[in-house]
């Protein structure tokens, strides 16, 4: 059991993630940007790894990320800058990012170096299934990392059992197919497929994201899983000025009257 | 990996060329590429797609093209250089080889809406053109850099009725404007049909697109035939941006290893000036726009942005085929500057009468760099004319 797991053994619903960039708007924000958002109530984090040619990202994550190579910001300095992550930040971490920069890092050595600075899992949208059942499962597995696979309303049936399988930590259900930060207003044909998921019990917990970015969105999606994912409209503050200090009432806004605990 | 694989210089069932290729996409463009990988054999290898394939590549492209011996630019290189004039293809360049296959294909998967991308103008031409051909709405996807140095086909895909998109991020090229197609199929994941315009992409484009410009040789070897009595020619040129004429030009060759296949890459301002698409020389093993390649980039896996002059060879990657050609040293991957280029295009010209397209006017370039025994014989494929590039032409000469 990671983190991530534990988490979801405790929590089941309404749980918050929230995916921002590595590297931006400063080189070295990562961290700080991490430790407001579990004192201000996130239950678990996503940080990417910036990436030149992010074909899955709008606008938004895309300036993100060139920003933040810019900064120079590299996987290297990343694991730097994380050695420091559990000193201060002790809910689940996974890290998000596009397949070509970790297979330069090395996938192996990429596992090794997640485990050394506790990070709980990977999400990479274009690392196939076969290549990561063929090559690295038993690399993560070995370092507790969990693999995060995505689903989309055309994704089949069989492959998201397939996903089930393989994955040992949650689903992440795109509530459209479309690249982060489009306005997708979840409606009747959406609720259909997340029902359709639900009722599909699978093992793993899901989370729904893309599109999500206020309380509404929020509390829509977490009627049909277990939490929801938000990424464009937090990078968005990440853009403004004092985002520090506006983190707690942004996140407070995200969970409005749920928040029990 | 079985011994198969890595003697084949074709795809494998697992979508790989040796180590190259595969389909590094997220989840949302899997159904569409899935599909695709599904059905492009049984649709191609369909008697009805054949003959109406071949019908329009007759009496619309104007196929075959042909083969033109080139008597006083083989006097002056000391061999016999045959041309394989793709130029003289309808809207002027192999491009359309692809596209007619691919909206064929695109109409048999019940897709009402076309995308693409381009970076000399040439596929996007290409493409607005089978759209405008079939009655099918199409999106072209340009960096806003080629937009400007490549208006003239700008102006031909909006009188074909396509929509223009200018991709605005990165060094607003091919590669940009590549991701920004990617970026629309993801968001349009039921009816709209990407026509990559290269052998680039997730399996099966690599292959399909290969197949489709594989006509270029089919044809070379009954012309060759016809003209010299030998099929197989001592060399065959291509240049090489994404590599679809170069694949086309290679395809029927790749396994007979006497003819010398050679893959000229563009150098920009020099292979070491900070300002190149020589992706063999400058590259390195990774992943770009959903297949493992070769491509350019910072030891971090950043992609570096490329420089050509040639907005169609301005790309940091090239097809998995290729990697995989030059590894196995099948093929021989060289490079020319932009000097050299419009030096051999204007050399061409006046040699011949034929204006070349910046593009294939790099193959020509290296003419200038072999050394010929007497009386061998040279295909070089002419991708495509140069009425685009008057302009690059005529500021660069001072004419
Ligand atoms: C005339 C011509 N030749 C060559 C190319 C390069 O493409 P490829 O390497 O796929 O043949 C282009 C691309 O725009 C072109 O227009």
């Amino acid at each position: 059991m990671n983190r991530i797991n534990q988490l979801f053994e405790r929590k089941k619903e309404n749980i918050l993630s929230i995916y921002f960039t590595a590297g931006y708007p400063g080189l070295n924000s990562t961290i700080d940007i991490a430790e407001a958002l579990e004192k201000a109530g996130a239950d678990f984090l996503e940080i990417g790894i910036p990436y030149s040619d992010p074909l899955a990202d709008g606008p938004v994550i895309q300036n993100s990320s060139l920003k933040s190579i810019e900064n120079g910001m590299t996987l290297k300095v990343l694991f730097e800058q994380l050695k420091d992550l559990r000193k201060r930040v002790s809910i689940p971490v996974l890290l998000m990012g596009y397949v070509n920069p970790i297979l330069q890092y090395g996938v192996e050595k990429f596992c090794a170096s997640c485990k050394e600075v506790g990070i709980d899992g990977l999400i990479a949208p274009d690392l196939p299934m076969y290549e990561y059942e063929e090559l690295y499962i038993n690399c993560f597995r070995g370092s507790n990392l969990s693999n995060v696979f995505l689903i989309t309303p055309q994704t089949s049936e069989e492959r998201i059992r397939k996903i089930d399988e393989l994955t040992n930590g949650f689903i992440y259900l795109l509530s459209s197919s479309s690249t982060t930060g489009k306005d997708v207003s979840l409606s009747d044909v959406t609720e259909n497929y997340f029902s359709r998921i639900k009722a599909m019990q699978l093992k793993n917990p899901t989370m729904i994201g893309f599109g999500i970015s206020d309380n509404k969105s929020f509390s829509k999606a977490t009627e049909y899983a277990n939490g929801a994912i938000v990424g464009t409209a937090f990078v968005k503050l990440l853009g403004e000025d004092n985002y520090m200090e506006r983190i707690p009432e942004f996140v407070s806004s995200l969970k409005g009257k749920q928040e029990f605990a | 990996m079985g011994l198969e694989d890595t003697m084949s210089y074709h795809v494998n069932e697992r979508g790989y060329f040796g180590t190259f290729g595969g389909a590094y996409i997220p989840e949302m463009l899997y159904p569409n590429v899935e599909e695709l990988r599904e059905k492009y054999l049984v649709i191609m290898s369909d008697p009805k797609f054949q003959e109406e394939y071949q019908q329009l590549l007759r009496d619309y492209v104007g196929r075959p093209s042909p083969l033109y011996f080139a008597g006083r630019l083989s006097k002056k290189y000391g061999a016999n250089i045959f041309l394989k004039r793709e130029d003289l293809n309808h809207t002027g360049a192999h491009k359309i080889n692809n596209t007619v296959g691919q909206i064929l294909l695109a109409e048999r998967l019940g897709k009402k809406r076309i995308i693409a991308e381009t970076g000399a103008g040439q596929h996007g031409v290409a493409t607005a053109t089978v759209c405008a051909l079939k009655g099918i709405e199409c999106v072209v996807y340009m960096g806003a850099v080629d937009i400007e140095r490549q208006a003239p086909n700008v102006a031909r895909m909006k009188m074909m009725g396509a929509t223009v998109i200018p991709a605005t991020s990165g060094s607003q090229t091919l590669k940009d404007a590549t991701n920004e197609a990617l970026r629309d199929w993801i968001n349009n994941p039921v009816d709209t049909h990407y026509i990559i315009g290269s052998v680039v992409g997730p399996h099966p484009y690599p292959d399909m697109v290969a197949r489709f410009q594989a006509i270029i040789s089919e044809e070379t070897k009954w012309q060759l035939k016809e003209k010299t009595g030998k099929e197989n020619p001592d060399y065959v040129m291509a240049c090489v941006g994404g590599g679809s004429n170069a694949i086309g030009m290679f395809y029927h060759f790749l396994n007979d290893e006497d003819v010398k296949l050679i893959a000229v890459e563009a150098a920009g301002k020099g292979v070491d000036s900070g300002e190149s698409a020589a992706t063999t020389y400058l590259g390195t093993e990774g992943v770009l726009h959903g297949s493992r390649s070769i491509v350019m980039q910072t030891p971090d896996g950043q992609v570096i942005e490329p420089y050509s002059i040639s907005a169609g060879l301005d790309y940091p990657g090239i097809g998995p085929q290729h990697a995989h050609l030059h590894t196995s040293k099948r093929a021989l991957y060289v490079s020319v500057t932009d000097d050299e280029a419009l030096n051999a295009g204007l050399e061409l010209t006046r040699l011949e009468g034929i204006i070349p397209a910046i593009e294939s006017a790099h193959a020509f370039a290296y003419l200038d760099k072999m050394k010929f025994k007497g009386d061998e014989t040279v295909v070089v494929c002419l991708s495509g004319r140069g009425d685009k590039d008057l302009a690059n032409y005529m500021n660069y000469f001072g004419f």
